[in-house]
């Protein structure tokens, strides 16, 4: 990945761990990657694969027993992880790098209007008044397709569908311009025709901002239709990196390949077999030495038990981290 | 063709809701309004919608779980809707239910063994050893192993719990298995193992299936005939594979429209928008046609009469004025 644009964010060996009784685990470990202003970055990965706690360590919002063990988070050229709270919460979090969250109920505060609480983070961030905030809060809800703005901006959360709600996230979110969205699962919790309409607005709006977007799915339909880059995740570490278009017509890795395969599309025949692939997610506490994939991999080498496959260029661009395509044999 | 097992007719359910102000009347939330369908033996009916079109309150019905406002619903010649309550219990082993999320759905301090033998014990089926027995047996026909019999199901993935749910239900040899989003809540690569484990049993025990979902693309693989519900109406019903090749109803092209398709560059976010607005809500449904307030077609008539869902050729009625008399 030659990108002609310079990276906004750049994370390099990020890890990021959960101090169970159980043991360790390692949620996030070892993650590197580049967002650069108007592409958009999809993270794609199952249940616990360290796709939202990814995203959680970028705004330093991980909780204990969780913590950020290393690594380095470059947005511009300030490490993040150098920074205090206090400037966190001024200068970053909801202002430069904002975050759209999968449910929106649960996200907004039931007890004050929309309207004041897409407010509140305008005048704290933009050092603007109570009433030049109202305005530009009206503006903001118009722009991401709330019809009837003024007044819906008194009603409450519980006043507004799930799409709705959704806007007025985004709404949120992108009321400081931020240089980087982050969306988890933005569409998962709501139905597809209301999905498509936020996908668009998104994909609109990231454009219009020149924002560089880190989206958070596991729907590879998502991926197709929205990333400029994708990043498979499997077990809290990378493992296939590339641009959009590789990635589904060039899998490298079989996980990819695994899940590209079980994806059941509407032009797919009816009468052959689903593709799955077999057994189960790990999940990533006191992990044995080797590939954490391979319990489920049909390629499985005596390597692959041994050490855990670095992420190497399998093409230009195109990264990939396992043993049997360096060796040569995962080419189909 | 063979008989149907199940028979449908005009079921409806409307939920009378309190009144949000003294003296008010209260308002009706009619979740499903009057539909009618048949599933044949070993076949899978599809039912699919969005949020609130009626899909779930569909199955409860059908179960006799809530009862319906009126409708008839016929399980292998027999009325369920006017069984007696001891004639129903009998009734609903040939009827089970499986969950959308299988976690929630089972007793997290009874050993998963013990949840499937609860089956048998409640229809008083066997020995107490002969149910455990044949609960272990049924872990088996599941893909599980038998000595998983004394875990919780703490100790399971959502893929594995679900297959426990699968299960339980089939413990009691039914005839019918109504199916609840049975994959939503589980990750893409183990959607498709439960998919081929429903087909594989559906195939072994004659099962016929009704099968409730949101995600067309699943229910066109394991489906041979697709309902489409919007507001609690049937507004197309066809063999899949005719439905999915040619939607009719606009509604129905909007929600296969909607789909993203896992390509680059197959269809882009603006070729995948083409409704507009929200689902109304169910309380104050729309004047004549439910779905005139988005559809992309509508004309006059469809904001002052409701189209009945009138046959198209021999193999599928759609409920849409612009496909009467077609």
């Amino acid at each position: 990945m030659t990108p002609a644009i310079e990276p906004i964010l750049r994370v390099e060996d990020l890890r990021t761990y959960f101090n169970l009784r159980t043991g360790v685990l390692k949620a996030v470990d070892g993650v590197s990657f580049t967002v650069e202003p108007g592409k958009v970055l999809c993270i794609v990965g199952e249940s616990g694969s360290g796709k939202s706690v990814t995203a959680l360590s970028i705004l330093r919002l991980v909780d204990a027993p969780g913590s950020i063990e290393g690594g380095r988070i470059l947005y511009r050229d300030t490490d993040l992880l150098d920074l205090s709270e206090a400037q966190m919460t001024d200068r970053i979090r909801g202002d430069r790098i904002a975050m759209i969250f999968q449910d929106p109920m649960t996200s907004l505060n039931p007890s004050f209007t929309i309207g004041e609480q897409i407010a509140e983070g305008i005048i704290a961030h933009q050092r603007v008044g109570g009433d030049e905030a109202r305005i530009k809060t009206v503006e903001l809800l118009r722009l991401v397709g709330i019809p009837h703005a003024e007044e819906r901006y008194h009603d409450y959360p519980h006043h507004f569908s799930g799409g709705m709600r959704q806007r007025v996230l985004i709404a949120a979110a992108i009321a400081t311009e931020p240089d980087v969205l982050i969306a988890d699962e933005p569409t998962t919790a709501l139905d597809v025709t209301i999905q498509a309409q936020i996908l668009r607005l998104l994909a609109d709006l990231q454009r219009g901002l020149n924002s560089a977007m880190i989206l958070i799915t596991h729907d590879l339909g998502v991926v197709a239709a929205m990333a400029d880059k994708v990043m498979v995740m499997y077990a809290g570490r990378v493992v296939e990196y590339a641009d959009v278009e590789t990635l589904f017509s060039n899998p490298q890795h079989p996980y990819t390949k695994g899940l590209l395969d079980s994806v059941l599309g509407l032009d797919a025949p009816a009468d052959v077999e689903l593709h799955s692939i077999p057994g189960l997610p790990p999940v990533p506490v006191n992990m044995p030495a080797g590939c954490s994939f391979r319990p489920r991999c049909s390629l499985a080498l005596d390597v692959c038990a041994q050490s855990f496959p670095e992420l190497r260029e399998a093409e230009p661009g195109h990264e990939a981290a396992c043993h049997a395509v360096d060796a040569g044999l995962a080419r189909s | 063709m063979s008989e149907p097992l199940l028979q449908v007719r005009g079921l409806a359910k409307h939920f009378r809701l309190k009144p949000r102000k003294l003296f008010e009347k209260p308002p009706v939330l009619k979740a499903v309004n009057g539909i009618d369908f048949d599933v044949e033996k070993g076949q899978t009916l599809g039912l699919v919608g969005e949020s609130g079109c009626g899909k779930s309150t569909t199955a409860r019905l059908v179960l006799r779980l809530i009862e319906p406002t009126s409708g008839e619903v016929t399980l292998d010649g027999v009325d369920i809707l006017r069984s007696s309550r001891t004639a129903l219990r009998a009734l609903r082993r040939e009827m089970q239910l499986v969950f959308q999320d299988p976690m929630s759905s089972l007793n997290p301090r009874m050993p998963v063994g013990v949840s499937i033998a609860e089956s048998l014990r409640f229809h008083r089926v066997g020995t107490r050893a002969e149910r455990h027995d044949e609960a272990r047996r049924y872990l088996e026909v599941v893909g599980l192993s038998r000595d998983y019999f004394d875990r919780l199901p703490h100790q399971f993935s959502g893929g594995q719990a679900q297959r426990i749910g699968i299960a339980r239900a089939l413990v009691l040899h039914p005839k019918l298995l109504i199916l609840d989003e049975p994959v939503s809540a589980l990750d893409v690569s183990i959607r498709a193992q439960i998919l081929n484990l429903l087909i594989e049993l559906q195939a072994e025990f004659g099962l016929t299936y009704v099968f409730i979902s949101h995600d067309l693309s699943v229910v066109k693989r394991v489906c041979s005939v697709t309902a489409v519900l919007y507001l609690g109406k049937i507004v197309e019903i066809a063999e899949s594979a005719h439905l999915y090749r040619e939607p009719l109803h606009p509604y129905t092209q909007a929600l296969i429209q909607a789909i993203p398709v896992a390509q680059p560059g197959a269809k882009s976010v603006s070729e995948m928008g083409a409704l507009q607005g929200d689902v109304p809500s169910p309380i104050k449904p729309p004047k004549g046609c439910a779905f005139h307030t988005r559809c992309p077609h509508a004309m006059e008539r469809c904001r002052q009469e409701q189209p009945p869902l009138l046959g198209v050729g021999s193999r599928r009625k759609v409920a849409c004025f612009l496909h009467e008399g077609a």
